[in-house]
Order: C-alpha cells, then structure tokens, then sequence
C-alpha cells in the first residue's frame, strides 16, 4: 500500500482530479446557474419536448436500421482476412476524424434532390432534406464506428474454437452465428450500439446541415442561444442533458443485467 | 473405413507432409507424437474444419475431402473441450439435435438419455464455468456422442486431467469403443497410447515414421524417437559383426544373443538392465565396461544415472545404492549388462 503514495502517484492523482473538475465543473456550474423554476418551465415547452422526442427517435432508430447492417460486418472484419483490410478498418474510422460539418456537407450533397439517391427517394415522395430520416442518416453517419468497432472487438473475444465445435456439431454456419457468436459477442455489441445512440443523439454538426427544421434538441439549443443568447438556451441544456443521462444509465443498467444473468 | 491419403498442409507453424494411414470400423487408432507436430490439424482436416492443401480424405469409401462440415458425421472433441460458455449442460449436449431439426420430446430424451451415460445427470441444469475439467469433458462428449457419428476424433482428451480422472475417463472412452465407435485420438503420451489404443501411429516431423498394434510398436521400435516415447532411453546404431559381437554407434563393441550373425539396425536395452557398480565385478554379465557419471537424475523410480562408456548410457538404479557406493557426477563407475538384455531390432 505504500507505493500507492509515492510521489509520483500523488502527482498524478492531482492531475487526474484536474481533467475530472474540466469536465465536471462546467456541467455543475450550468446546473447551478439554472433556477429549479426555469427547468420545469422549460420542459413544458412543447417545442422543447417534440424535438426531444425526435432526437430520440431519430437517433433509436438510425441504431437499430444500420445495426443490421454493421454488425455482420464486424463479424466479418473480426473473423476474415482480407486484401486492403487496414484500409477499410481505416474507412470506418474516418467519420470519427473529420469535422462533422464537413460530414454534412458530404452527405446533404448524397441525399439532395439532384443526388440519385434523391431522386430515386423523390420518385416515391420522400425527400431528405429537412426530414427525420435525412437526420437519422447524419446521426448515423458519424455515430456508426462506435458500433462497428465494439461489434468487432466483441466477435474477435469470441474463440473460433466454439465456432469450430458448433459447426462439428451439425450446425449451419447460419445457426452458428446466430446461437454461438452473436449471444458471446452480445455484451459489446450492446455497449456498442449504446454508445452509437448516445453519440448520434448528440450530434450537431452533421445534422445542422442536413436538416435545420424540424429541430433536434442539439439544433434548438443552438437556434435559441442565436436568437436570445446564453439565459435562453442553458435551461434545455440541462433538460437536454439530464435526459441524455438517465437514457445513458438506463441503458448501460439494462446491459449489465443482461451481464450477470 | 477412414482413410486419409497423401494429405499435405502447411497451417501457422505446423506442416503435415504427404500423410497416410487408415482406421478400420471400431478401431481405437492412437496417433502418438510429441506436442507441437500437427496432430491437431490433422484431426481438424479430418472434420472438415480446415482443408489440406493436397490429399484426400474418405469415408466409408466416399471421398469426403471437401464435404460439408455438418453433413460429415464425424465427431471432434477438442482439447480444450470447448463447451459453449453461454449455455447449460443440458443445451450443450441438446445443440447437436436441435441443428438436426429433431422433436422437442425426443431431444430431451436423449439429451438425458446422453447424460446418463456420461455420468453427468446431475449437472444438467449448471452452467459450463462452474464446473471441473473432467466434467466439462464428459460433456464435451455427450455433446459429440449425442450426434451419433460414425467416427469419433479426440484431441488430447486426457492431458488437462488428474490421474484419478484419467482412469475414469480412460474407462469411459473404452466403453464408447466398445460400443462400436471408431475412434481415432491423438495424444503425447506413451502410457495413455499402451492403455488405450489396438492400433498406434507414431506422428514424427509430420509424418507417421511407423504403424501397428502397440505391441508390434513398442516391442520393435524403429527409430530412436519411437524408442524414447516407450520409455527406453538406450537406443543405438548397431551392426552385427558376428553371432558374438555387434558394433554400437561405430565406436564400441558389445556381446550380443542374438541369434544373428549380420544386419544392421538397432539395439536397445533397459535402463533398469543396466548394473552399476564402483569396482570391476565378477559374474556371469559379458558386457562390462568402465565409465564416468555424467549426470544423475532423480525420477519417481529411482535415480537415472547417465554413463559415458563411450557412448552415453542409461541407468537406473534405487536411492539406497547410490548411497552405498556413495555415487555422484563425475564419478569412476563399472556398468555391466547381459548379452540377453541386449535387443536387436534390425531396420530393413
């Protein structure tokens, strides 16, 4: 226990509690600087609790339609080697790198109407921009190397061996990813896909871009701060937040159980 | 009934090279190696789990080389035993019927049905991480029996076992057997080969250096490496020079009965066969030589004291004769040995 106290320890205890007050001290002292009387007057506002809702929404569901997609993906990054393999893994964490409204930028021109996927979109009355699923694409956009790359660290834990005996035991490969590797991945694929809601829940920039109206929460914020400045906008902040937490806790509960079932 | 012919493979670090043998119907075919010699690919081949190279492998005289994994019926029980961690006992050994599409009623019958034989009723509703080695491979092998296979392939079954489970487990396997089970096990152990198998493959820089029943095996090995695995430490090159004399390694000569009176191959004795002691002695040994102790290792039956006489030798003597002579490395010693303790295994 000693060494717990050296010197060195000590300096790095009083650094670490430095970066915990960054990150911290802000969220506390917007907090405090909100009137309990404020934050339940914001929260009936009902412009407040619509774009709340869509936020959720929209971000749920940009999860659960490209989670489809992804996660056999990472089962295939995790199991297969392939040619340029260090070059699609570096694709798939590209959106993390680049500013995200140059994301949008991107994807407005992939999804407008002169696109051809805008077009093939308008022919059965469905145009993306200024729409929820022109949002939810955005969210998707820069949330989904969360998902890909806790997807493909859960399915690299899994031994091949297992895969190997299922597969001995008369198993369809089918069967042996649905019974043995997706249930012994199923914890990270889970943290993953919560960190993919929580990120694209939380996005600004790309979405901005994509879709002003109709306003995600992180857009109103940034609509009333302009039109009435910092007063205006920390209440749904901190409404926004709280929200944001409880999903947060909820979820990370609801993984855990699923842990020590 | 199983056949493998000419398989080649180079996988990771190890190499099989033009790798043959076959295995009648309810044989018990122990391929004996040290680890590390690809015996675990082999056996993965023979699955289906990884295709050789080159060569064939048949069943029942259908080439089944590049047959699917789940249409083989053949069994593989892996070192490990790989039990799936996230399911009960009962779901281990249901999974194989449950991929055959089988009733719900007749899954559960033999899922039980299963567990009985294996000695493991009482663990059914347990989850894999609570339980010991020797019963997560009991139900490594219900899981795999309960399959029904033609064919039963074990990788190691035994090494991760304490000696008393290893009687059992040996017991059990012999059952399976007997019950009609071909099967084919791969192992490093000598002792656990002798138990066991009725026909043996000795594995030796990825191929099989020599095939028979363990007695033909071990009663005339015919390499040093075969020697060394049945525990028989005094193996050397050896010409016979006359009925009387046969040359050992080309340095010395020893007093041989043979019965020979030319040939080249092999001569081995025991370890145990070999007398040491601290003067020249007078008896009926014609094979008396002087010598210097090399080395002296204490083993669960006595000391092995390795002799330089020329060649290097193996004896082994009990604690209390070291004691007597007072014997230590570097030590003056006369070892002597029977003409008839002198084995003779000529290689054609």
């Amino acid at each position: 226990m000693k060494n717990n106290y050296s010197a060195l320890n000590l300096i790095f205890i009083f650094l670490g509690s430095i970066v915990l007050l960054f990150i911290v001290a802000p969220l506390l002292g917007m907090l405090l600087n909100t009137s309990p009387a404020e934050l339940i007057e914001t929260t009936k506002d009902e412009e407040v609790q619509k774009s709340i809702c869509l936020t959720l929404t929209t971000s749920f569901l940009s999860t659960i339609v490209f989670a489809i997609a992804a996660i056999p993906m990472a089962y295939l990054l995790a199991r297969k080697d392939f040619p340029m393999k260090q070059l699609v893994l570096g694709i798939i964490d590209l959106p993390i790198v680049i500013p995200h409204s140059a994301a949008g930028i991107a994807i407005l021109g992939f999804i407008s109407r002169d696109s051809v996927i805008g077009r093939i979109a308008e022919s059965v009355g469905l145009n993306f921009v200024g729409n929820p699923a022109g949002i939810a694409i955005a969210m998707a956009f820069v949330s989904i190397p969360f998902l890909l790359n806790a997807a493909r660290d859960g399915f690299m834990g899994v031994p091949e061996r297992l895969e190997k005996a299922a597969l001995n035991l008369g198993a369809s490969p089918t069967r042996v990813f649905f019974t043995i590797s997706l249930p012994l991945a199923w914890r990270n694929i889970v943290s993953g896909l919560i960190l993919m809601f929580a990120r694209g829940m939380s996005e600004f920039g790309a979405v901005v871009i994509v879709a002003y109206h109709p306003m995600i929460t992180p857009v109103l914020i940034y609509d009333r701060f302009g039109a009435f400045g910092l007063k205006y906008a920390r209440p749904i902040s901190v409404v926004f937040i709280i929200v944001c937490l409880v999903f947060f806790i909820i979820l990370r509960m609801l993984a855990k159980e699923k842990k020590t079932q | 009934m199983l056949k493998i012919k000419n398989i080649s493979k180079q996988y990771k670090d190890f190499t099989l090279d033009n790798f043959s043998f076959s295995v009648n119907s309810g044989d018990y075919f122990i391929l004996l190696g040290e680890s590390g010699t690809g015996k675990s690919l082999l056996l993965e081949i023979i699955a289906g789990l990884i295709t050789p190279d080159k060569g064939e492998v048949f069943l029942n005289n259908i080439n089944i080389t590049f047959k699917k994994i789940q249409k083989r019926n053949i069994g593989l029980v892996f070192q490990d035993y790989a039990v799936f961690p996230h399911l009960t006992v009962k779901n281990n050994i249901a999974y194989a019927l449950k991929a055959k599409k089988l009733k719900k009623k007749t899954i559960n019958k033999k899922t039980i049905e299963w567990a009985e034989k294996m000695n493991i009723s009482h663990l059914l509703e347990r989850q894999p991480k609570t339980l010991s080695g020797g019963e997560l491979q009991r139900v490594a092998l219900a899981r795999t029996l309960a399959l029904e296979p033609v064919c039963l392939l074990l990788d190691e079954p035994l090494s991760s076992l304490d000696i008393h489970l290893r009687k059992e487990l040996r017991y059990l396997l012999r059952k399976i057997n007997n019950e009609g089970i071909t099967i084919v096990h791969v192992t490093h152990d000598f002792e656990e080969a002798i138990a066991l198998a009725n026909k043996i493959g000795i594995i030796h820089n990825g191929k099989i250096v020599q095939e028979g029943t363990p007695k033909e095996v071990f009663h005339n090995p015919k390499s040093k490496f075969v020697a060394n695995l049945s525990g028989i430490k005094n193996f050397y090159n050896a010409k016979i020079k006359s009925d009387e004399i046969v040359m050992l390694e080309n340095s010395i000569e020893f007093k041989h009965f043979s019965g020979r009176t030319h040939g080249s191959g092999f001569v081995m004795f025991h370890s145990k066969d070999v007398v040491v002691s601290k003067n020249q002695i007078d008896s009926s040994m014609s094979n008396n030589f002087q010598g210097v102790i090399v080395d002296m290792i204490p083993t669960k039956h006595g000391v092995e004291v390795i002799i330089d006489i020329g060649i290097i030798i193996s004896a082994l003597i009990t604690q209390n004769s070291v004691d007597k002579f007072n014997l230590s490395k570097d030590s003056s010693v006369w070892v002597g040995i029977k003409a008839l303790a002198i084995k003779f295994v000529e290689n054609k």
